[in-house]
């Protein structure tokens, strides 16, 4: 399992084959990127900021949980921090398991509770306003399907 | 303790973390001895159901007991990934 917490920005498409080689086990790895979305045109950055140690716990204790909850080989969590220009890369996570099944529902899991249980929060700073990102009840809402 | 806030919160105090000496039995005791001190303070903790908190980098509720606590967070509710 892998986990990394950094300002810089990192390559989705390199990481995903570096995590994928060499795994005579694996018959499945799936992979999403978090990416900055301008949804109204106007963003000139997004700044995320983060609660250190906290976060590098929160993140491992979500990957061990869905360790427990799959049967999965590997486990690659990716979070960035800082400003974040529009289409960069934010995230990513990848799981690898012998079936997609169990791939698939680890990184959807992942991915809805880094949402609400992972300490960042986003501020969208565009020319005229700065504006921290409003957690969704729907984040919330989706926790409890898991 | 230290008392750190993120995001809006730290931004309405206007500091990021400071050593508090107190005797408040839970995160809600503490609390009102915060908005006790100042309008910024009495502001950044009007609505608790915008805010969490985490005891020692581990989520928690208002009503947890502060015993043996090193550090309090307050911050808004996460939106990461």
């Amino acid at each position: 399992m892998t986990v990394r917490v950094q300002a810089d920005p990192f390559d989705a498409g390199a990481e995903l084959n570096r995590f994928a080689q060499g795994r005579g086990d694996v018959g499945a790895v799936v992979s999403f990127t978090g990416v900055v979305r301008d949804t109204h045109g106007s963003l000139r950055e997004m700044l995320i900021e983060h609660y250190p140690g906290m976060t590098e716990k929160a993140i491992s204790a979500i990957a061990d949980e869905a360790r427990t909850r799959w049967d999965l080989a590997d486990v690659l969590v990716i979070h960035r921090y800082g400003p974040l220009a529009v289409g960069a890369p934010i995230m990513m996570v990848a799981t690898a398991a012998a079936h997609r099944a169990a791939a698939f529902a680890a990184a959807d899991f992942l991915m809805d509770y880094l949402k609400s249980r992972a300490p960042f929060w986003k501020k969208e700073i565009t020319a005229e306003a700065e504006t921290w990102v409003a957690a969704k009840d729907a984040d919330e809402d989706a926790l409890k399907r898991w | 303790m230290n008392v750190v806030y993120f995001a809006w919160v730290r931004e309405r105090i206007g500091i990021p973390q400071e050593t508090v000496e107190t005797d408040a039995a839970t995160v809600n005791d503490l609390i009102a001895e915060l908005r006790a001190r100042e309008p910024r303070y009495d502001a950044a903790f009007a609505d608790i159901t915008a805010l969490r908190v985490a005891l020692d980098q581990e989520l928690s509720d208002f009503d947890s007991p502060l015993a043996g606590v090193r550090e309090v967070a307050f911050f808004p509710p996460m939106t990461g990934g």
